[in-house]
C-alpha cells in the first residue's frame, strides 16, 4: 500500500494494524512529551481545495507529533476558477520536495487522479462525496473500544448517505473487520444503484429505521445538511426526524449495550436528538479525539518504512 | 504492509547453529543478574524493569520473579517499544509498532533497568534510551542483556550481562524462550556455506 | 487535375472494381487500364463513399488552442470524412449567418473536408428565443441543421417553434436530449451502482429519454423532422423505434464511444472518459448496436469534442466534457459492428455516409460509387490491426479514449471530389 485513497485499499491486516498502532499513539498522546521522532526529516502538506478546520488541524497535529515538518497548503479556489489544472497544482507543491500529501478535495477522485502524477505518498481527507477513509478508521477505532472485535457486530448508517463521502469508506472498512452493515435513509438520499451494491459487497438496505434499530449494536448517524431541504430530497426536517432522527423514543428502543457514533458536526434535533449526542454510549467525543491517534498511525505506517516497501 | 511477526510466535523447526547456552545456563545466568540487581542497587527501593519487546520483555518479567523470590518485593515491570525510535526506520518495511507498558510509578527518578535478549550494534538500546527520554527523567538507566556478542557501533555497554559471546558478524545468534517460544536456548548459527 | 486509378478497390464489399477518378468525379467503374493515371493500389481495401460526420465540434472560433478547423479537418480527413457538420457551440456561437459564413469559408480555404456550419436553435444557446434560424439558411453557407448541442432545448414551447420554422426549408433540429431537471450540468457518471459507489453526480437514462419521447411528439405534431443527437440509451431506442413505426419523422445518431466504451472506463476517475451523455452500461451498449444495425438508428457521428490538456486536468466532476472522435470512427464500427458480422459494408456506407448526408441535405455527399457521381471515396483497410496512440493524431487535442487499445481497419486514403485528402495515411495538405 503506497496510498491511502479508499477504505478499500486496506486488506484486514493493514487494518488492524493501523488501529493496534493507533492504540500506541493514543497512549503517546497522554504522555507530557508527546513527541515521537519517527518522521524526521519528513515534509507533509496538508493541501486542501475545501475548508475543514477539523480534518486539517488533526493531520497537522498528527504529523507534528511524528516530528514531520507539516505544512499548509490552501488551494481553495485555485483550479478551474483561477484557470490552474489540478495538475498543475499538485505538480507544483510536489516538486517543492513533498514526502507525503494529504488532500482534501470537493470532487470525487481528485486525491487518486494526483497519483498520476507525483511521487509523493497521497492520502485522502476526504474527496467530493467518495470517500474519507481516516474517518473511517477513526469510527471504526472508537467503535472497537467499546464493542470489541466489531467481526459480526451488527451496525447501522443513517441519513444522508448520498451525499456522505463518510459512509462509502465505513462501509468497506466494516466489511473488511467482518461487520454486519445495514444503510438506513429515505430512498432520496440512498447511493444510486444500492440494489446492486448491496448484493455485490453484501451488506443490507432499508428504509425503515424502526424495524433495524432494535438488532443494532452500534448506530451512526450522519449528518443531513440542512441545504439538501431545497433540493426536495424530503418534505420538511420535521418529517426526516420522523422517519429518521434518532429520537429519544429509539434511544429507547436501542439495544442498551449499542453505542451511538456521528462524525459530526452534529445537526441536534434534526437526526439526533440532543438527550442522545450527550449520552454516556454516545462515542462522538471520543471520535474527535481518537483522530488524530488514527492519523499519526496512518502517518507512520504510510511514511515511517523504507520507500515503495 | 507487512503483519508483525514479532507479537505472534510460529512454530518453525529449530533454527540452524550450535546450542550456546541450555535452558539451565539461561536460568542461572538470569538468577545471576537478579542478584547482581539488587546488590548493585542495595535492595530494590525505586527499581522499575523495563525490558524490550518481544523477548526483552519477556526476559523482564521473569527477573522481577526472581527480585521477588530474593527480596519478596514486587518491583514494578512495563515494556518499552522502541521501533518509533530506531535509525533504521528507513531502510526496511514499515514495523508493526509493539507495546509501552509503564507501571503506574513512573520512571520520574526511579532507577530503570532495561533489559533485552541481544545485545549488539547497540543501537536499539540507543532508540530505547531516548525513548525513556520522552517518558521522563529517571534518577539512574542500567542495562541487563542475556547475552552480550559484541561489534557495538555506539559507545554503549551492559550493566549486567548473562554471556558474553564472542561471534563473527556473519553468525546469527537466536534467543528463543518457553514462553513464548516453547523452546528454551540460545544458538548461534553461520552461515550456509561457511566454517566457524 | 490529376486522374487516379483506384486499382482492385473492394465496392462496399460486392466484389473487387477499378474506380477512374477525373475531373473531380468517377469516370469509370469496372477493369480500366488507362495511361497517365496515378495508380492507388487497393487491393485488399473496401471502397465507402466518403464519410460524412452530421456531429463535430471544431471549436474555431473561439478556442483554437484545442483545435481549429484546418487541424479538425486534417483530423477528419485522416478518418475518412469528407464532411464534416461543425457544432454551432464555439464562441462566438454560430447564431446568425454571418457566423455560419465565416465557418463554412474556413472551412473552403482549407479544403481538406467540407466543413458544414449547424447553426444553433436558440440565440446565444441560451434556450430562450429563437436564433435567425431563416438567415442562416439563405446565407451562403446554406445552413440546414440547427443544434444547441451542449445543451439541451429543454423548453417545449421554444422546441416546438424550432420544429414548426425549420419545417419551411426542410431543415432539422439536432436535439441534445438532456431533461436538465433530472440531469444537470454536474452530471457526469451514468446514475447507477457505478454512480453511487465512485460518489459522482449521477446522469440517468431517463433524463434522455423524456426529451426523446417529448420531442417525437412535437415532431409528430408539427409534421416537422427532428433528429436525435448522439442517443445513448436502450429507452431512448426504444422510443425511437416506435416513433418509426408511427411514420413520426425522426432520425437518430449513435457516437463511436456510446457503441463501445461502457461506463465501468470511469472507475479510476480519468477525465479523458467524461462525455455527455456519459458512457453507458454494456446492456445499452448492446442495445444501440442492435438498433444500427436494423436501422432504428441511422447513423454514426462522432461528437469528436477536443479539449486542451489544461481543460481535462481537473478533477473528473469539474473536467471538460467530450472525446475525440474523427479519427477512430471507422476503426471502431469495423471493429464493433462490421468484424462481428453485425453490418455489412453496404450499411456502413449507408450509417456513415448515404444517411447523414441526406439528414444535413448534403446533396453532393453520400452518393454511390457510380459513373459520373462525384469522386468522394473512402478507402479502408479492414484486416489491419491498430494500437492507438493518441500522440500521432491529426487532433491538436490528445483527449482520445482509444488509446492504447487496438482496433481493427487502418483508413487508408481518402478523396475529396477526385482530389486526394488522405493518400496511403498521409494527409495532403
Amino acid at each position: 500500500m503506497k496510498h491511502l485513497l479508499s477504505a478499500a485499499d486496506l486488506s484486514r491486516d493493514d487494518a488492524r494494524q493501523i488501529l493496534d498502532t493507533a492504540a500506541q499513539m493514543h497512549d503517546v498522546q497522554q504522555r507530557e512529551v508527546k513527541k515521537l521522532p519517527v518522521l524526521r526529516g519528513r515534509t507533509v502538506v496538508n493541501l486542501f481545495f475545501e475548508d475543514s478546520t477539523r480534518t486539517r488541524s488533526s493531520f497537522e497535529i498528527a504529523g507534528k507529533w511524528l516530528s514531520a515538518d507539516v505544512i499548509n497548503v490552501s488551494a481553495k479556489g485555485s483550479s478551474v476558477s483561477k484557470g490552474e489544472s489540478l495538475r498543475d497544482t499538485a505538480m507544483t507543491v510536489a516538486a517543492m520536495g513533498v514526502d507525503a500529501l494529504v488532500i482534501r478535495h470537493h470532487a470525487s477522485g481528485a486525491p487518486l487522479q494526483v497519483t498520476d502524477w507525483v511521487d509523493a505518498v497521497v492520502i485522502n481527507a476526504g474527496d467530493g462525496t467518495h470517500e474519507h477513509p481516516t474517518q473511517a478508521l477513526l469510527d471504526a477505532y472508537t467503535m472497537q473500544a467499546r464493542l470489541g472485535d466489531l467481526a459480526g457486530k451488527r451496525i447501522g448508517i443513517i441519513g444522508d448517505l448520498t451525499h456522505s463521502r463518510v459512509v462509502r469508506s465505513n462501509l468497506i472498512l466494516l466489511r473488511t473487520l467482518g461487520a454486519d452493515v445495514t444503510l438506513v435513509a429515505p430512498p432520496t438520499l440512498m447511493p444510486s444503484g444500492i440494489a446492486n451494491w448491496a448484493a455485490a459487497e453484501g451488506f443490507s438496505y432499508s428504509y425503515d429505521f424502526d424495524e433495524v434499530l432494535p438488532k443494532l449494536d452500534a448506530a451512526m448517524m450522519l449528518r443531513v445538511q440542512k441545504e439538501r431541504m431545497s433540493g426536495g430530497f424530503f418534505p420538511t426536517p420535521r418529517e426526516y426526524t420522523v422517519g429518521y432522527g434518532l429520537t429519544r423514543d429509539r434511544l429507547r428502543a436501542l439495544p442498551e449495550h449499542a453505542v451511538i457514533c456521528h462524525p459530526g458536526p452534529v445537526n441536534r434535533g434534526l437526526e439526533i436528538t440532543a438527550d442522545a449526542a450527550d449520552e454516556a454510549r454516545s462515542l462522538i467525543l471520543d471520535q474527535v479525539s481518537a483522530g488524530v491517534a488514527v492519523r499519526m498511525s496512518v502517518l507512520y505506517h504510510l511514511l515511517g518504512g523504507a520507500e515503495n516497501a | 504492509m507487512e503483519r508483525p511477526d514479532s507479537t505472534v510466535p510460529r512454530p518453525e523447526a529449530d533454527p540452524p547453529g550450535r546450542i550456546v547456552l541450555t535452558a539451565s545456563d539461561i536460568s542461572r545466568a538470569l538468577r545471576r543478574i537478579a542478584h547482581e540487581i539488587v546488590e548493585h542497587n542495595k535492595g530494590v527501593q525505586d527499581l522499575v524493569v523495563l525490558g524490550i519487546p518481544t523477548r526483552g520483555e519477556a526476559l523482564a518479567t521473569r527477573i522481577v520473579a526472581l527480585l521477588r523470590e530474593i527480596e519478596g518485593v514486587d518491583v514494578p515491570v512495563g515494556s518499552l517499544d522502541t521501533t518509533m525510535y530506531r535509525d533504521d526506520l528507513r531502510s526496511q518495511p514499515t514495523r508493526a509498532v509493539g507495546a509501552t507498558t509503564i507501571p503506574d510509578s513512573g520512571v520520574d527518578g526511579k532507577v530503570v533497568v532495561l533489559v533485552d535478549d541481544v545485545l549488539y550494534s547497540g543501537r536499539t538500546v540507543r532508540a530505547a534510551l531516548d525513548a525513556l527520554g520522552d517518558l521522563g527523567r529517571p534518577q539512574a538507566v542500567r542495562l541487563a542483556v542475556l547475552v552480550d556478542r559484541g561489534h557495538r557501533e555506539l559507545p554503549i555497554r551492559a550493566d549486567h550481562v548473562g554471556k558474553n559471546l564472542p561471534t563473527a558478524r556473519s553468525e546469527r545468534v537466536s534467543v528463543r524462550l518457553t514462553d513464548p517460544d516453547g523452546v528454551e536456548e540460545v544458538r548461534i548459527a553461520t552461515p550456509h556455506g561457511e566454517l566457524s | 487535375m490529376t486522374t487516379y486509378l483506384i486499382k482492385g478497390a473492394d465496392l462496399l464489399g460486392a466484389g473487387r472494381q477499378d474506380l477512374l477518378v477525373t475531373d473531380g468525379v468517377i469516370a469509370e467503374v469496372g477493369t480500366v487500364t488507362a495511361v497517365d493515371a496515378t495508380v492507388i493500389d487497393a487491393d485488399g481495401l473496401v471502397a465507402l463513399p466518403g464519410l460524412v460526420d452530421l456531429h463535430t465540434h471544431l471549436r474555431e472560433p473561439g478556442r483554437e488552442d484545442a483545435e481549429t478547423v484546418a487541424t479538425g479537418s486534417a483530423a477528419a480527413a485522416a478518418g475518412g470524412f469528407t464532411a464534416v457538420l461543425a457544432m454551432a457551440n464555439t464562441s462566438p456561437v454560430t447564431d446568425t449567418a454571418e457566423a455560419a459564413e465565416r465557418v463554412f469559408d474556413l472551412g473552403r480555404s482549407c479544403g481538406l473536408v467540407d466543413v458544414q456550419p449547424i447553426g444553433a436553435v436558440s440565440k446565444g444557446l441560451a434556450g430562450e428565443e429563437l436564433a435567425e434560424l431563416g438567415l442562416m439558411a439563405r446565407s451562403r453557407a446554406a445552413v440546414r441543421v440547427f443544434s444547441d448541442d451542449g445543451k439541451c432545448v429543454h423548453d417545449a414551447r421554444l422546441m416546438r417553434r424550432a420544429l414548426e420554422y425549420v419545417k419551411t426549408f426542410g431543415g432539422v433540429v439536432s436535439q441534445h436530449a438532456q431533461e436538465p431537471r433530472l440531469a444537470d450540468s454536474s452530471a457526469c457518471c451514468h446514475e447507477g451502482e457505478l454512480s453511487g459507489r465512485l460518489g459522482l453526480p449521477g446522469w440517468p437514462g431517463v433524463a434522455e429519454e423524456v426529451i426523446v419521447a417529448r420531442d417525437v411528439m412535437l415532431a409528430r405534431h408539427t409534421g416537422s423532422r427532428v433528429h436525435i443527437a448522439h442517443v445513448s440509451t436502450a429507452g431512448s431506442v426504444e422510443v425511437v423505434r416506435w416513433a418509426k413505426s408511427q411514420g413520426i419523422a425522426v432520425t437518430a445518431e449513435v457516437t463511436p464511444h456510446h457503441l463501445m466504451l461502457d461506463t465501468t472506463r470511469l472507475t479510476d476517475y480519468d477525465p479523458t472518459f467524461k462525455v455527455n451523455p456519459p458512457l453507458r452500461p454494456a446492456e445499452d451498449i448492446a442495445e444501440l448496436r442492435k438498433a444500427l444495425a436494423d436501422g432504428t438508428i441511422d447513423a454514426v457521428a462522432t461528437d469528436h469534442a477536443p479539449h486542451a490538456r489544461h481543460d481535462k486536468e481537473h478533477a473528473f466532476a469539474e473536467a471538460a466534457f467530450g472525446m475525440l472522435g474523427l479519427e477512430q470512427a471507422l476503426q471502431v464500427v469495423n471493429t464493433v459492428m462490421v468484424q462481428p458480422g453485425l453490418m455489412s459494408w453496404e450499411q456502413v456506407a449507408a450509417a456513415m455516409s448515404t444517411t447523414p448526408a441526406r439528414i444535413a441535405g448534403l446533396t453532393g455527399h453520400g452518393r454511390p460509387l457510380a459513373l459520373g457521381e462525384p469522386a468522394n471515396i473512402t478507402l479502408i483497410d479492414p484486416s489491419a490491426t491498430v494500437e492507438v496512440d493518441r500522440a500521432d493524431s491529426r487532433s491538436l487535442s490528445r483527449n482520445n479514449p482509444w488509446h492504447d487499445m487496438t482496433l481493427t481497419g487502418r483508413v487508408h486514403s481518402t478523396l475529396l471530389r477526385g482530389r486526394p485528402t488522405l493518400l496511403d495515411q498521409e494527409v495532403q495538405q
